[in-house]
């Protein structure tokens, strides 16, 4: 490879000055990619069904329409009901609104949570480092959704439970992250600079630090989101909602499945629905990986 | 830790398993604390009308008069001598109760890492040595899209394609019924293996894709071909020994995951393995089977990643030099 080639040319011991990409200059740039067009479209689409739905949904999110499982036809409307005899498509239109806002707050909690740790762990360089990713390794050791699934059942399927339970697991494997893309930084001369000139601590994490690892950071945040959004709509679809009988497309499925033979809508509209966000921004995150490897791969090779 | 060093591949071991055991000990006490919040385990026996006298004679059955500390250590000493308590619902020994459901569960595991690992590491192979052909980038971005998918999904997904509405071939559910065997059932274990092969394989064979385009355009690949070996003997005797190291954290990983991931695909297909084991055990406040779960799940984590690292150590000589 070129980059290999080229890289006995820099003179030794000098290090090549290399700006962090500004993280609005990396999603541009990002965008020139077709799986992230892609990603983005269909984000976006799922986002305004879940976000506009419910100003325009037919029905309301608790109208009795017609007995369960009433064919679309009979009961005059798009899709049919539910198993309430409610209308699925409002149902729907509804559905997705609660999953999307606990997944962004919680991810945006775990993610923040993670990158102060990851960043303190890397910058101490000493035994905190240790502590504090082997409590990582612990919390780590139990599988997300079992740990959330313990949490909600003890405490009760609240939102609040489900927003801590998703943020703190989140946490750790972003800190993982952090702490391995921030330690290369860590080592260069321009940190021991900002020692010397006395800036504080706190600066020269988030200051100097964090601009550095917004690349990583930005694909770690994306497929953070794209798990909480499946481990929120697997905790409804095990029926802890924190109301059971709210629309919610996790439930949705759940309690429409078994009249997938004959009215398919109320339980398939959900699956896409779920299905279609997550491959939105899994290509989306993707897509940034894919331009952050290439601009490193550019400038490796200049 | 730089104070732990030395001893080569031995040392590396048993400082792997030590930390292991740290590990293994403080989950243990998350678990213990944690499950303490589920409430009076006697009371919720007993029932809300319990007289005093009884709920105090089943305190004492229980070991629940003592102290906290006390009745972590008498845990902690049941699960190392493999008592892990009764069951409050049925009971009977956790033992009893969950023996089958792990065995279940356990075969789900088993044939999907059977399944997925050999299937993955071929499409992963394949695609680099296609690099930017159609099968690789048919392959990459469908595995990535597959990646993104929640497993119950896939599970659904499955559900309407072979079962209710595009073919009619397979059993929707698998209710493997109590004393028999999951394997007794194959066509039962098809959809579910299948949803966990789904799951696991895009994660595996992408990271196995980059490991191989990597060592396909090493000096030593290069030289291999150059000496003019035949290309099978240069991909299976040089290329694949070195790009499958990286992999072994990435399965192992996976697998661990797979025991977390069961919890729900066991309950989209009602199939009694340790998954819904504890969604059940959760909603019955069945303290004693929430707490072995919580440790089995977390000990093939442990377990699994030790193994891991073992194993890449091994299939990397020059990783060793680092001990």
């Amino acid at each position: 490879m070129s980059a290999t080639e080229s890289a006995p040319a820099l003179a030794e011991g000098v290090e090549t000055p290399t700006p962090p990409v500004r993280s609005s200059a990396l999603l541009a740039r990002s965008l020139r990619l077709w799986r992230t067009r892609i990603g983005a479209i269909l984000t976006l689409i799922l986002v305004l069904v879940a976000l506009v739905g419910p100003l325009v949904a037919p029905h309301g999110s608790a109208e009795f329409i017609a007995k369960p499982f009433t064919s679309a036809a009979a009961s005059n409307t798009v899709f049919g009901t539910d198993y309430l005899g409610y209308d699925v498509l409002s149902r729907f239109l509804y559905g997705g609104r609660s999953i999307l806002v606990i997944a962004v707050i919680s991810t945006a909690i775990g993610v923040v949570l993670g990158v102060v740790i990851g960043l303190v762990a890397a910058y101490a360089r000493n035994a905190l480092d240790d502590i504090l990713m082997r409590a990582m390794d612990v919390i780590m050791a139990f599988p997300q959704i079992m740990l959330a699934l313990v949490a909600v059942s003890l405490v009760g399927a609240k939102n609040w439970v489900i927003v801590v339970a998703i943020a703190l697991t989140t946490a750790p494997r972003v800190a993982r992250v952090a702490r391995g893309a921030a330690q290369p930084v860590v080592e260069r001369d321009f940190i021991g600079a900002t020692e010397a000139m006395g800036m504080s601590r706190v600066r020269i994490l988030f200051g100097e630090l964090l601009p550095n690892i917004l690349g990583p950071m930005m694909v770690e945040a994306t497929l953070r989101l794209t798990y909480s959004i499946a481990v929120i709509s697997a905790l409804a679809f095990l029926g802890l909602a924190a109301n059971p009988d709210a629309p919610n497309w996790g439930t949705m499925i759940q309690k429409n499945q078994g009249a997938l033979a004959y009215q398919p809508a109320g339980a398939l509209l959900p699956i896409l629905a779920i299905a279609l966000l997550t491959m939105g921004t899994g290509l989306i995150g993707d897509g940034i990986a894919r331009t952050a490897a290439g601009i490193d791969r550019e400038r490796g090779d200049e | 830790m730089k104070w732990l060093r030395g001893g080569g591949i031995a040392g590396f071991i048993i400082r792997r398993l030590l930390l292991g055991l740290v590990v293994l000990l403080l989950v243990s006490i998350i678990v213990f604390v944690s499950t303490q919040a589920l409430g009076d385990p006697a009371r919720a026996i007993l029932g809300r009308d319990a007289t005093p006298d009884r709920l105090a004679a089943l305190q004492k059955q229980l070991n629940l008069d003592s102290s906290k500390v006390g009745q972590y250590f008498h845990w902690l000493g049941g699960l190392l001598s493999g008592d892990l308590g009764t069951s409050l619902a049925s009971s009977q020994p956790v033992s009893e109760v969950l023996g089958d459901r792990i065995a279940n569960s356990a075969v789900l595991v088993v044939l999907a890492a059977v399944v997925s690992v050999p299937l993955s590491i071929a499409i992963g192979s394949y695609a680099a040595l296609r690099r930017e052909k159609i099968f690789d980038t048919v392959s990459s971005n469908l595995m990535l899209v597959l990646a993104a998918l929640p497993e119950f999904v896939v599970a659904v997904l499955l559900v309407i394609l072979l079962s209710t509405n595009v073919f009619h071939w397979l059993p929707s559910i698998s209710p493997v019924p109590p004393g028999t065997h999951a394997w007794d059932y194959p066509d039962e274990l098809v959809m579910p293996v299948a949803t966990l092969v789904i799951a696991v394989a895009p994660y595996v064979s992408r990271i196995m894709r980059a490991s191989m385009i990597e060592v396909l355009e090493s000096d030593y690949v290069e030289m291999a071909r150059l000496k003019g070996l035949p290309e099978r003997t240069v991909l299976i005797r040089h290329a694949l020994p070195n790009a499958i190291g990286p992999v072994f954290q990435v399965i192992a990983i996976n697998l661990a995951y797979l025991a977390g991931g069961v919890v729900v695909i066991e309950s989209v297909f009602n199939y009694p393995g340790i998954g819904l084991a504890l969604v059940d055990a959760v909603n019955a406040h069945d303290i004693p089977v929430v707490q072995a779960l919580a440790m089995l799940i977390a000990a093939v984590y442990v377990v699994l990643n030790l193994l891991a690292d073992v194993a890449t150590i091994l299939v990397t000589p020059r990783l060793r030099t680092r001990l």
